[in-house]
């Protein structure tokens, strides 16, 4: 504490304010990370933790081509659902910045919310009811004679899993494009008109690069939790939707192989840091670039 | 001169609020025109109308000819300049300029000659890579300048652009405006709230209350000759004084009261030894014009053309602006009508002095400004003095 008493009073509060958020961080963050990355370098003996420091699961884990093709399907699968997601949540996003009356925004997006209100279990499953052989979309394009028999690429495969988490994920889209198209200032698009420019030119020349900073972040907070989920996979993946997260929770559950299952968690999370850090990148360009 | 711009019985309703009021409007080419009125005047909407931002609810507006009904702004012969500048934060200065030479058809190296030209008519030679967070106020003002003028646009729209610069800034801008008008000929039109700043720079003012025109003329007639109380007061100081016109009269000249130092006898004198110009035969001189009765200060008459038709035979308001006004300093004499009065305020401004004269009969004090030329003294609160006045001051107001 003789140190402490040399510090001033600000560097004390500070360092008093800081510590509660930065065990929170330690015990909650780092410590399961660190745990996580310790069990891959160790090898599962039958019941017991061989401790011996080794890079086989790492070699597995890369090796493997049922790793390498989950993981894969895993990019594949979240970026198909960033796009999607991306592509329909913007002109939501746009209506309700710059159609909306303001005094109804703030409803607006209360209602886009709504989803959330139910589980995300249960919105899988409504998923499931939705797009099933015998589902509510099925039977209502058999129905009304569109197809002659029921589809079946929409449900237990990698689409469903594309329809479902792209769904799920929204809001979340919506909301930062959303606070981007909201900085725009108007007058900018009137500048555009008033500079000789169409309605469609004023939008890619003016709107979309104001609002690229939120697309990114829409892109950023669907694409990092989607590469990792696991729940809806598992319910309407099908053998051929599964992804990389199935797999560890199989390694860690199923097959009592919890260093594998680490060493691909480890693997998964890399992938996702150089994805997010090529987002960040791209923001930072534009960001920078205004 | 043609009209380049002809408004006929515009009319805008923004649900049951009447912005504009039967605007009917022409403006020469070549022009540097201004609309001044008070914030929420619609004189922003009339704007905005013209640039194709808002459509009329009636009404015709022709711009060099054509009706500019169903026609959109990017296919308007008209540019603005917005009061936020709506500089392009994605771009540089020089993209910013280029923006609306897309679809120009020259190379680009000939639209980048004409883009640094831009630049440098409005004293921005070298900014081309700057980025739009990188300017001041008054930069990026410029580029929004240089950005619709490199279109070269028929009619020039400014919709407040010198509001958000600090004094000094604006006084130049407003100077550099008019150089830039003066030098490129293209027809501007400046919505302000500021009258000095309408008064410097435009060949003629459209002064604008809650949707109509109140009056339209040249800064000087506009200064001078206000036709309603509302415009007089909306333009520069002005007081206030009640009076009653009575009908036209014809009668002999008030002589001027000959300078107590002019002694007759000397003066005849002088004259006869040829050191001052014989006298001229004093024949009775006659004025005829219009009896006013004004409050406080007595009994004028004005020259007919001055006293508008409706006003005579009715009370109305009498406008003296401060600098028609004169206080009188200890031993000075004028050949004007004087009125006694107490100084009830005094603001210094330096090069001027403000009075507030408590005279008899009015309940407001009158306010009257004078320069402090060398020599002579401020006065003081509570000093008793003399207010000279003279017919030429009295405007007569419509309401």
């Amino acid at each position: 504490m003789a140190s402490l008493g040399r510090l001033g009073d600000d560097a004390k509060r500070a360092i008093k304010l800081v510590s509660v958020p930065f065990a929170y961080a330690v015990l909650l963050l780092a410590l399961p990370l660190a745990a996580v990355l310790l069990f891959s370098f160790w090898t599962q003996d039958f019941l017991d933790i061989d401790r011996t420091f080794t890079l086989r699961n790492y070699q597995e884990a890369l090796g493997e081509p049922i790793y390498r093709q989950l993981l894969v399907r895993s990019v594949l699968i979240a970026g198909s659902v960033t796009v999607v997601t991306v592509i329909l949540a913007f002109p939501i996003a746009y209506f309700v910045s710059f159609h909306v009356a303001p005094s109804r925004k703030s409803l607006w997006l209360f209602l886009i919310t709504i989803p959330f209100w139910t589980s995300y279990l249960i919105r899988v499953f409504l998923w499931k009811v939705i797009l099933g052989y015998n589902g509510v979309l099925n039977t209502s394009l058999l129905g009304l004679g569109f197809i002659d028999e029921p589809l079946t690429f929409i449900l237990y495969n990698a689409n469903a899993v594309v329809i479902t988490l792209a769904h799920a994920f929204a809001p979340f889209a919506i909301l930062p494009i959303f606070v981007a198209l909201e900085k725009i200032d108007h007058s900018l698009i009137e500048a555009s008109r008033d500079l000789g420019e169409s309605r469609v030119t004023t939008f890619l020349r003016v709107t979309l690069p104001l609002a690229m900073p939120g697309v990114v972040a829409a892109a950023l907070i669907v694409f990092i939790p989607t590469i990792g989920d696991y729940v809806t996979p598992r319910l309407v993946g099908g053998p051929n939707g599964l992804m990389i997260a199935n797999m560890i929770q199989t390694q860690f559950l199923r097959l009592n192989n919890a260093p594998l299952g680490a060493a691909l968690a480890i693997v998964a999370m890399l992938c996702v840091t150089v994805i997010a850090l090529l987002f960040i990148w791209l923001n930072r360009k534009w960001l920078r670039s205004q | 001169m043609t009209d380049l711009i002809a408004l006929e019985g515009l009319n805008k309703y923004y649900g049951d609020y009447h912005a504009l009021r039967d605007i009917d409007l022409t403006i020469p080419q070549g022009q540097f025109f201004s609309l001044l009125g008070p914030s929420g005047c619609g004189k922003t909407t009339l704007l905005r109308t013209i640039a194709g931002f808002e459509a009329p609810s009636s009404g015709v507006l022709r711009i060099d000819g054509r009706d500019m009904k169903g026609v959109a702004a990017n296919h308007r012969p008209t540019n603005m300049v917005f009061q936020s500048y709506a500089i392009f934060p994605h771009l540089s200065v020089a993209e910013n300029v280029a923006f609306g030479l897309r679809k120009d058809p020259r190379s680009k190296e000939e639209k980048g000659r004409a883009v640094g030209e831009a630049l440098e008519m409005v004293g921005l030679g070298g900014y081309g890579n700057r980025r739009a967070h990188a300017l001041s106020g008054g930069q990026r003002q410029r580029v929004a300048l240089a950005r619709a003028l490199i279109l070269q646009p028929k009619v020039l729209l400014l919709d407040e652009p010198l509001s958000a610069l600090d004094k000094k800034m604006r006084e130049q801008m407003q100077v550099e405006l008019i150089r830039l008008q003066r030098q490129v000929g293209i027809t501007f039109i400046l919505v302000t709230h500021d009258q000095e700043e309408a008064l410097v720079m435009s060949d003629r003012i459209a002064v604008m209350f809650e949707g109509e025109i109140g009056q339209m003329d040249d800064p000087e007639t506009l200064y001078r000759r206000p036709k309603s109380r509302r415009v007089a007061a909306f333009i520069g100081l002005m007081n206030f004084l009640d009076a009653r016109v009575g009908g036209e009269v014809s009668e002999r000249k008030t002589a001027a009261p000959e300078r107590p130092t002019d002694d007759p006898m000397l003066t005849r004198f002088r004259r006869q030894i040829g050191l001052l110009p014989k006298a001229p035969k004093a024949l009775p001189e006659y004025v005829s014009g219009i009896e006013v009765e004004v409050a406080g200060l007595g009994r004028a008459v004005l020259p007919k053309e001055r006293v508008p038709e409706a006003l005579r035979h009715t009370g109305c308001t009498v406008g003296i602006r401060p600098e028609t006004l004169a206080v009188l300093f200890e031993g000075e004499q004028t050949t004007s009508r004087t009125v006694d009065g107490v100084v009830d305020e005094v603001v210094y401004y330096g090069d001027m002095t403000y009075y507030d004269v408590r005279i008899e009969g009015v309940e407001k004090p009158l306010t009257i400004s004078m320069k402090n030329l060398i020599g002579r003294p401020v006065l003081e609160v509570g000093a008793k003095t003399r207010v000279a006045w003279d017919e030429r001051s009295l405007v007569p107001l419509g309401h």
